[in-house]
This record gives structure tokens, sequence and C-alpha cells, in this order.
């Protein structure tokens, strides 16, 4: 019971018994090349939307800025939810485990700066981590039904100590004092350059100009401490033996306990690292927010976009960031601009959804290519016939793209394949 | 009988009560104490008839019940549809706009209501679905993804220039005629007990002879344990599938009806929210068994109801929240305890059989485990 379940007989499904293994699809590309040539497709649309849609924001300083701050967060869960998939486990509780997180990082916060921040975040996220482990890999209860119960502690839990801490100094039982953000930096010559640049509004050079610079103007740590997290995770899990083994986990528990990996050993870790990374979520949460303090409901299902982003993400790294920046950046832009910026959006999707009918008619996908240009022309009489979308629906951008793209992907990925399946030692047939 | 059904909750009972009293113990509480003060709570409106405590406790029953059933419909077939909590929404907005904009005589007007929720919250599960069916795009993903759509939604739709007024401070939609609205039972000061508390009490009698007596339940079941076997017995699993999420977005669509047609009378900027994981809560609670669900929603109403009272003992009301959640923790788990223990004591059994006929004591309890 995987979040994606992958039809049979497809390339990559979990083989069954019966049938034959499928042959590894090469790599045609290094994953960097594909990288660039992504970041490259996507800074292309965005800066054709804003110069067909006279929309600048769609890739200004302040968009850029926003993007960070609310897609680490979602960038952090996610990678939560490849360590923990990773062994096997599915963790539905990141979102409370964000919560417990968000709450620490505020107390944290309150008693010893920034770092502390992070850090008893960190901590009350591995408690939930911890509790999630404690049920399914010892006691083998259902994983979702285990991340279900946890998300309704995590929330139970924060709002009560929130009530009993949180009240008395803030005079609102929902609602923590603000705390000690970190201090940022920036690159200053480097940062005026760009600034220049984007003033300028040239074509493609502005646009790349305005993201260069939201990128490297009031760095926060926290962003650092991300990409930190991502190199590692992938160095880790992909690069060394004990990621070798947690990894195989995943994919064979039998088979790793045959070779003596001590496989319930390697859960607990993975879903304590997991717990933790949706704490430091949750501090990446309070910290990012302004003023920057824990409040209830704070956390808006952004544990479960992190899963989302996970999944578009192929349960790899560098996937989840591509995955998070794209739902923070929807986020972001809502936050930077108004509702005419996001309405360009569906500017941005029809010429997405032009560029995939020419990618199908090229791969000779005829109905593939038919849908895509439905798609397009449907998406665009939208766009011509309305000025903004509804406000009430912006928020909500990242749920309706996480839909999209579910439906667009759900084949092409590859989850690990004992992933959710229940395990017990000595138990393998 | 196995152990399971009499030792599992029993021991999911104990659990909980320890690690509640455990908690209040944390939190500088006598755990006995708060406990008396909750159910003092509701006695004194029982006897004195001043509060309506005890009423609310029934009317919230009954809400529960509804959530739980269209949750346990999900979980008979290991279909987790989280989406209850925006499919209630949509089926009660929908409901109410379409039943304050018809007029008809009494009963058929809110048969209509009703009827109208139930498409409104089955046309909600609907996409998750279909993805499900041909995108393979796991229930869990897509249904929180329609809850924040559904609220998204909801907002859009109350708006003033859409379907809302304004009714003194409140926005709402346009009030259902009273054609429309379910009376209720009125026990004085004691409160009023909403009529559709017995559309609950139905539901749950319908959900209990669907399952055991029909061969629809059957199947569903079925497909539930054992998706293979189901499909050797010629059960066509996609289709299962939609007709599960479909009638579990159908119950979820009459959530919130008793308190629309029973007190609000129209969809309100504050409708409640969150029936609906407790409705997944209370359906593992009461192991998807229609009367487990309904002491298991009384369990949830008493507690959401009588924390009120934990306030007069110095304890933060919240801690009603911890309580929900650890009970359900306990629950599941001590069932998976007790299920290894009938487990053991049937392999015991079976190897004792077997030995005795000198054959491969290998354990058929494993393969049943696995197809689960």
């Amino acid at each position: 019971m995987s979040m994606v379940e992958v039809q049979p007989g497809l390339p990559g499904a979990p083989g069954g018994a019966m049938e034959m293994p499928a042959p590894a699809r090469r790599r045609v590309l290094p994953g960097w090349a594909v990288f660039s040539i992504g970041m490259v497709a996507v800074i292309g649309v965005l800066s054709m939307t804003s110069y067909l849609t006279g929309q600048p924001a769609l890739t200004s300083t302040s968009t850029m800025q926003n993007t960070v701050t609310l897609a680490l967060p979602i960038l952090l869960c996610g990678l939560g939810g490849i360590w923990s998939e990773r062994s096997g486990m599915i963790n539905i509780g990141l979102e409370g485990m964000m919560i417990l997180g968000t709450w620490g990082a505020a107390w944290g916060g309150l008693h010893g700066g920034p770092w502390m921040s992070v850090l008893v975040g960190a901590v009350l996220g591995a408690m939930g981590g911890l509790l999630h482990a404690v049920a399914t890999v010892t006691f083998g209860v259902n994983h979702i039904v285990s991340g279900v119960a946890i998300n309704l502690l995590g929330a139970g839990v924060t709002k009560y100590l929130s009530t009993l801490i949180f009240a008395p100094l803030s005079d609102n039982p929902r609602d923590s004092p603000p705390v000690e953000q970190f201090d940022t930096f920036s690159a200053p010559g480097l940062s005026d350059w760009l600034g220049d640049l984007e003033a300028q509004q040239r074509v493609v050079l502005s646009d790349v100009a305005g993201i260069l610079r939201g990128l490297v103007t009031r760095v926060s740590p926290m962003l650092l401490l991300s990409i930190l997290l991502v190199i590692l995770t992938y160095v880790v899990l992909w690069r060394s033996r004990f990621g070798l083994r947690l990894r195989s986990c995943g994919e064979n528990p039998v088979a790793s306990e045959s070779l003596g990996v001590n496989v319930y050993l390697y859960k607990y870790l993975a879903v304590i690292a997991s717990g933790a990374l949706a704490g430091i979520g949750g501090a990446a949460l309070v910290l990012g927010s302004s003023p920057s303090i824990y409040s209830e409901g704070q956390t808006a299902n952004r544990g479960f976009i992190g899963l989302a982003a996970m999944i578009f993400g192929n349960w790899r790294p560098g996937g989840t960031l591509a995955g998070a920046t794209l739902f923070g950046y929807s986020d972001g832009l809502r936050l930077s601009s108004g509702p005419e910026t996001v309405h360009a959006l569906l500017y941005s999707a029809v010429i997405v959804a032009g560029l995939l009918v020419m990618w199908q008619l090229f791969r000779r996908r005829w109905t593939g290519a038919g849908l895509a240009a439905a798609g397009a022309v449907t998406v665009y009489v939208i766009y011509f016939y309305t000025d903004e979308l509804p406000t009430e629906f912006l928020p909500y951008t990242p749920h309706i793209i996480t839909l999209v793209v579910l439906a667009l992907a759900a084949q092409r990925l590859r989850p690990p394949a004992a992933d959710g399946m229940p395990y017990r030692r000595g138990e393998g047939d | 009988m196995k152990r399971s059904s009499v030792l599992a909750p029993l021991l999911a009972i104990a659990a909980s009560i320890l690690l509640c009293a455990v908690v209040l113990l944390l939190s500088g509480a006598n755990p006995i104490e708060a406990f008396a003060a909750m159910v003092d709570f509701v006695w004194d409106s029982i006897v004195d008839g001043h509060t309506t405590v005890a009423v609310d406790i029934v009317n919230r029953t009954a809400i529960y019940m509804l959530a739980a059933l269209a949750a346990a419909i999900g979980f008979q077939m290991n279909l987790l549809n989280i989406g209850i909590e925006g499919q209630y929404r949509i089926g009660a907005l929908v409901a109410a706009i379409v039943g304050s904009s018809i007029v008809l005589p009494a009963p058929l007007h809110w048969i209509v209501i009703l009827i109208v929720a139930m498409i409104a919250g089955a046309l909600w599960a609907l996409l998750p679905a279909v993805l499900k069916v041909t995108r393979g795009v796991h229930e869990v993903l897509s249904t929180i993804m329609m809850n924040a759509i559904a609220f998204g939604l909801a907002a859009y739709l109350i708006r003033r220039d859409q379907f809302g007024i304004l009714i003194g401070n409140n926005v709402s939609t346009e009030p259902i005629p009273d054609s429309g609205l379910v009376g209720g039972i009125s026990l004085g000061d004691r409160g009023t007990v909403f009529g559709l508390v017995f559309l609950a009490v139905l539901a749950a009698a319908l959900y209990g002879v669907t399952m055991n007596r029909t061969r629809f339940g059957f199947e569903l079941k079925a497909s539930g344990l054992s998706p293979t076997a189901a499909a050797a017995g010629g059960v066509n699993a996609k289709r299962m599938i939609v007709i599960a999420l479909l009638a579990s977005g159908a119950v979820a669509g009459l959530v919130g009806m008793p308190e629309i047609l029973g007190r609000d009378h129209a969809y309100t900027l504050n409708f409640a929210s969150g029936y609906g994981f407790a409705g997944l809560g209370i359906a593992l609670l009461g192991r998807n068994h229609p009367v487990g669900i309904a002491f298991g929603s009384l369990l949830w109403a008493f507690l959401e109801t009588s924390k009120a009272a934990l306030d007069n003992v110095g304890v933060p009301r919240e801690i009603a929240t911890i309580m929900q959640g650890l009970i359900v923790l306990s629950v599941v788990i001590a069932y998976e305890v007790v299920k290894r223990l009938d487990q053991a004591a049937e392999q015991r059994k079976v190897g004792r059989v077997l030995s005795a006929a000198e054959t491969d004591p290998t354990d058929p309890m494993a393969e049943a485990e696995a197809a689960k």
C-alpha cells in the first residue's frame, strides 16, 4: 500500500511472483543535466508569461524570497518523507510531527535564540516520529492509521501545551509571543548589480536577475541548512553503506533480514529522522513567518504537501527540491502580488500544455497530444474570459497543482517496492 | 469466538484510561477528580435540567455516527477516505443553497435536501475515485487536497456576491423555509434533540444490514480483506473502489444535515469543522462495526462536550483532544497485539494437529497475514 499505486505490468511495477523483472530504463541524461534543462525551461516559460501578460511580479525578487521562505517547510517535510518511505514506512503523520515542531520551535526560540528553536523543533518532531515507529514497527499497526492518529495527537498536544505555556505570555492561547529570527545576510555588490538589471525590464535577462537576486539577498541560515540537509540526505541514503541498508529495508525487508540487516533498527532510525526533519520544517515555518510566532493551524496541511512534493520528486531529494519549489512558488506568488499575477499563471499553464502537445506529437502519441491540446484550449478560454481568480481560491493553488501533478505523473513514478507493507522479523516467506 | 472480540476492547480501554491518567497527573491534576468533574457536568444536566449538556451529547453522537459510518464504508475496503471533511462541507453547503431556493411540501422538501446533500458529497468524492482507478493516485493524498479545495470553494460560494447574505453579524446562505426543516424533540431547558438523530440510527442499521446481509457488502469486505481473492471470485475491483468511495462521500454529505436542518437553518460562516477527522478516529475505535461506532461516537461526544468542566479543576480543556488521540492509538495497538496473540495460539493449534499427522508444519497464518 504505497501512496502511488503502480499498475501491474508497467515497467517499474513492484514485482509480483508471476511477472518478469522489467529491464531497468537506462537514464539517457545524468541527473544534473535534467535539472539544468528543467531550470532553463521553467525560467523560459515564466519570462515568456511575464513578458506576454505584463506581470513582472512573476519573477521579481520579492516573489523569489517568498518562494524560498514558503518552500523550506515543504522541502524539509518532503525530505522527512524520503527518509521514512525509503525504509518502507509510509508517514502520513508528517503533518502532526510538523505541528509538534512549530510548538517546539517557538518554545526553544523563547529560551535561547533561533538555533535552539531549530533544535527543539527537531527534537519534538523526532518524538512524534518515535511514536509512529513504536506503533508501526513494533506493534505492526497500519502505517496510515497510525499516521492519522499522530496528526490528531500532534494537534491536541500542541493546543494543550500552547494553552498551558504560551497563553500566560501572549494573552492568547492560540499564539506564542514572537521569537528571535535568524540574522540574514546578503551578497552586497552582486545583489545591487542584479537589482539594477531587474529594474531595466529586459526580456529574459531581468527575469533571471530577479530570480537570482531573490536567492542572494537577505539569505537566512535556514536556507543554507535546508540545502545542506538535501545534500546530506542524498549522500547518506545513496552514497553510504548505511543508506544502502536503509533503502534495502524499503525494497525488500525479508532479503535485508537474510543478509543480517537489523531491519527494525533501520526503520526506527529512518522514521525518527523523518520526524526530526518534519520538526525542522515546523521551525522553518515559525522562523519564516512574520511576526515569527507559533500559531494554531499554522501548518495548514503543509506536511501533506511535503509528501506530495516527495511523490512529485519520485522519492528522491533533487526531485523533492523541485516539487517543493513549485509549491512554494505558487504560494509565494500569492503573497507578494495580487490575484492578477496568479491569474497570469494560467497563461504559463497554457504554454506548458502547448509544449506538451508538441512533445506528444513528436513521440507520435496522438491521444496524449489531443488531451493536452484540449487542456490548453480550456485553460486559455478560462484565462481569456476572467480577469482574476477569486481570492478565496488563491491559498489553495498548491493543492490544485498537486492534484494535477499527481494525475499526470503518478504512473511514471516508482515508489520503494515494500513501501507501507507490514513486516515482522522472522516471518518472511 | 476469538479472544480479540472481548480482550481487545478491554485492553484498549485500560491502556487509554492509564495513559489519560498519566497525562492528567503530568499536568498537575488529580485524574479521579478531573474525571468526576466531567461526569458530574453531564449528570447535573440530566437531573437539574438547567443546561443542555446531555442533549448536546446525544446530538453530537448522531453527527459523529454519520461521519464514522462514512469512514467505515471506506475502511471496509481498505480505502482511507480522509476527504469526509471536505465532502460534508460541500454536501451541507450545496444542500443549504438548493434547499432555500426550492419550495416543496414538508416531508418531500427535507427529503430532497438530504438527497441533494448525499449527491453533492458523493460528487466531491468522485474525482479522487476516478484518479484512483484510472491514474493510480492514492486516495489519501487526493482527498486531502480536495478537503483544502472544499474550504476554498465554500468560502467563495458564501461570498455576498454569490450565495451569501448578511444576517446580523454573520454571513450565511438564504435560510431554508420551514417546510424543509426537520423538527426535533424539545425537552424544555434541557435543549432539543435533533430529529435527524434518527437518521443516524437508521444509517447505522442500514450499514450493518448491507455489510453483513447483502452480496454487495460481502463483495466490499472481500475486496478489502483480499483483493486477489475477490478478483478471482469475479469482483470488479475498480468498480468496487468507485462505488465504495462514492457511498462514503454520500454518507459524509449527510454529516452537516442534523445541525443545518435542526438548528442553524442555513449554512453559516462558522459551520463546524473537524467532524470528518473525528469520524475517522471513531470508525477505528468502533472497528467498523455499527454498534462499536455508536459507542465510540458517544464516548467522543462525551469527551468533546464535558471537557468544559475540566476548566473548573484547573486543567486546560484541550487535554480532551490528547485523550482522543491516545484512545485511538491504544485501540489500534491493542487490536494488533491481540490479533498476534490469536494468531500465535492458532499456529500452535495447527502445529499440534499437523505434527500429529507428520506433515510439514508451515504456518498458514503467515499467508493470511500477507494477504492483508
